[in-house]
């Protein structure tokens, strides 16, 4: 298989599940009693199904909420777990590790460790002796090379770490949570490493919590929630999603209170469902996205207008569905651009008059730039939608 | 040579020397006492067996034939019960560093195999003492070690694969290790085995092992062997095949499972 030269990484629908540890057989004993009962065993998905590409000089943020599988996506792409499903072609020299001084041993010296965590990074000893002056010297950490490395503070082994994980780098570096660590001194060396990185094209996986880090250094940036991609793209666009999902579920309800008018006079309720009639927020370009609408029958409104919004605020579309039926199907074909999408529904009489306030739906997204399903589309255009019911 | 190349070898060079450097920590002796340890068990055992309940009596060079036993015994004890553990005891570096999961099973082997080499000096210095002479067949002693290291490795493989998801198996591992002491020959001199016992002892590697390299290191003392004793063509290719045995499913079942050791640790 030969992939383009520009990619460093592949992910091709990876999927990860665990078998969690209540159901593992952990003695011989339980083995044999699981054996008699026929024990189900209880898996947990951790990831479902994400693809994306790493191009050769991306700086590549991945952010997602605590759980949200980003550190078994990591592990998967470092090598150390192997996926339930889904394939990750590396191309390149990628420095294996989740975590700065993996292998650090504190019975050894300084100066040993630093050989010992190089052959694990995948240097030899002749490698790591034309770097080591480099190494001690960022660490700032001379007079202490032949001290066991037990009697160095915390911030001494991490920043002996990190001088290691920067000089014996490979094509592909991968940092978890680093800026966690360290002082302050210490923050301001890692962004100073990564303006640098950045600035000569060396490619950078970067998990973090921090969305400044994201908007300053990154090139794109990959959102991850519940084992799958919410948003993948542009890491300002990422970042905000991010943060609008830690505001928490309790503010966008508010927000949604206080665009309806006083207590969702219409009852609504919208949800989008997949042809398989699963709930969901996300749609392949061209898929047909099922909207239900439920809300109160009155006499106030005679039509429901229903529009579609980009995240940015361009207008895609709108149709209209009466009122007095309680409930609308709407399918809609969704021959539109990757990124997010919401509905605002406007209930109206029949002199086409809004009836109380804008009511915001939740949001949508889709995932893929190429239509599937539909011969000679792509891009943005017109919708095409079908009111199965109203 | 994709299983040892240029890093994995920097990898395992580096893993032994720390072991190196680490074990005997603290310890006024140090690495002496890799050593040492074997050489007292062997004074023990040779004062036991010569003066006390002598077996030995009648053979010829009965204290190094022991030596050699108890030299051998030891590496297959230490390398198959450092093994058995190795996944688990580098549980942290597999959990966050994609190496090769094997370099952890083969770099417990290879201390022990250093430990191994400079017994065989001490071996040689005990032999010469002894008025064992210097003969040819010594050179084929490398041999006996190999097939040794082989062995010990394909067990290890096994133990530390299903140690991951058993921790019964040292248990289990150092109680087969106590009876194969006494099973082994190392203690008690083939002759002294009723004699149609012999293709049923042959079958354990070990004797095979330890036997022929007693018999290479002191020819003069006619050694049983299982070229000498076992008849049948199948009993005498018996040791051979359980080793070819317990590589393969060692390898199999070590490289299936490895996969999975980050997460099941």
């Amino acid at each position: 298989m030969s992939y383009d030269s520009k990619i460093a990484i592949h992910v091709e629908d990876i999927h990860k599940e665990f078998i969690l540890p209540q159901s593992k057989n952990s003695s011989f004993k339980e083995a044999a009693v699981n054996i008699v009962k026929k024990n189900n065993k209880v898996t947990q998905k951790t990831l479902d199904g994400v693809s994306f590409d790493i191009q050769r000089g991306d700086f590549f943020g991945i952010v997602g909420r605590n759980g949200s599988g980003k550190s078994t996506l990591l592990k998967l792409i470092a090598g150390v777990y192997t996926p339930t499903a889904g394939e990750i072609v590396v191309s390149g020299g990628l420095t294996p590790f989740i975590e700065l001084g993996v292998g650090f041993n504190p019975e050894l010296s300084g100066r040993d460790n630093i050989y010992l965590n190089g052959a694990l990074l995948g240097f030899t000893r002749k490698q790591m002796s034309e770097m080591y002056e480099e190494i001690v010297d960022f660490a700032e950490l001379g007079p202490f090379m032949d001290q066991k490395l037990k009697n160095y503070s915390s911030g001494m082994q991490v920043r002996l770490a990190f001088s290691i994980a920067i000089k014996a780098k490979n094509d592909i570096l991968i940092f978890d949570e680093v800026l966690a660590v360290g002082d302050e001194a210490f923050q301001r060396k890692c962004l100073d490493v990564f303006e640098r990185y950045k600035a000569e094209g060396q490619t950078v996986i970067l998990v973090t919590h921090d969305m400044e880090t994201v908007r300053k250094f990154c090139t794109k940036a990959l959102l991850l929630e519940s084992g799958k991609i919410l948003e993948l793209g542009h890491p300002h666009e990422v970042a905000q999603i991010y943060s609008e999902l830690n505001l928490g579920e309790i503010e966008r309800e508010m927000i949604r209170k206080s665009s309806g008018s006083s207590d969702n006079y219409l009852g609504l309720k919208v949800e989008y469902k997949d042809k398989d009639d699963e709930s969901s927020v996300k749609f392949k370009n061209g898929e047909i996205i099922r909207m239900l609408f439920n809300y109160k029958k009155s006499e106030l409104y005679q039509h429901l207008v229903i529009n579609i919004y980009k995240q940015s605020g361009e207008h895609i579309s709108g149709f209209r569905v009466a009122g007095e039926s309680g409930s609308a199907e709407v399918h809609l074909r969704a021959l539109l651009q990757k990124g997010k999408y919401y509905t605002l529904v406007q209930a109206v009489n029949n002199q086409h008059e809004a009836v109380g306030d804008v009511f915001i739906g939740p949001d949508f997204i889709i995932t893929t730039d190429k239509a599937v399903g539909v011969k000679g589309w792509s891009g943005l255009v017109p919708l095409d939608y079908n009111i199965i019911k109203s | 040579m994709k299983y040892l190349n240029v890093k994995n070898r920097a990898i395992l060079r580096e893993m032994v020397v720390t072991d190196f450097k680490v074990r005997y920590q603290g310890s006024v002796l140090g690495y002496v006492w890799s050593l040492l340890k074997p050489l007292l068990l062997f004074a023990v055992l040779y004062i036991l067996f010569t003066y006390i309940a002598p077996i030995g009596k009648g053979v010829p060079h009965y204290g190094v034939e022991l030596l050699v036993g108890i030299v051998l015994w030891n590496f297959f004890s230490e390398t198959t019960m450092v093994g058995a553990s190795s996944v688990v005891a580098n549980g942290e570096l597999i959990r966050k560093i994609s190496i090769p999961r094997y370099l952890v099973v083969i770099a417990s082997s290879v201390s022990a195999l250093i430990n191994l080499s400079l017994s065989f000096i001490i071996i040689v210095i005990f032999a010469f003492a002894n008025g064992v002479t210097f003969s040819a067949s010594w050179l084929l002693l490398p041999l006996i070690v190999i097939e040794l290291f082989v062995f010990s490795v394909g067990i290890a493989f096994i133990l530390a694969t299903a140690y991951v998801k058993y921790r019964d198996v040292t248990y289990i591992w150092e109680v087969v290790l106590q009876a194969g002491f006494y099973a082994s020959a190392v203690i008690v001199p083939m002759s002294v085995v009723p004699k149609q016992l012999h293709d049923w002892f042959f079958m354990n590697p070990l004797v095979q092992m330890i036997q022929d390299a007693r018999n290479l290191l002191v020819p003069s003392a006619n050694n049983i062997t299982i070229w000498n004793t076992v008849d049948k063509i199948p009993f005498k290719l018996v040791p051979f095949l359980l080793i070819a045995l317990l590589c393969i499913i060692g390898f199999i079942y070590f490289k299936r499972q490895s996969k999975y050791f980050a997460e099941d640790i």
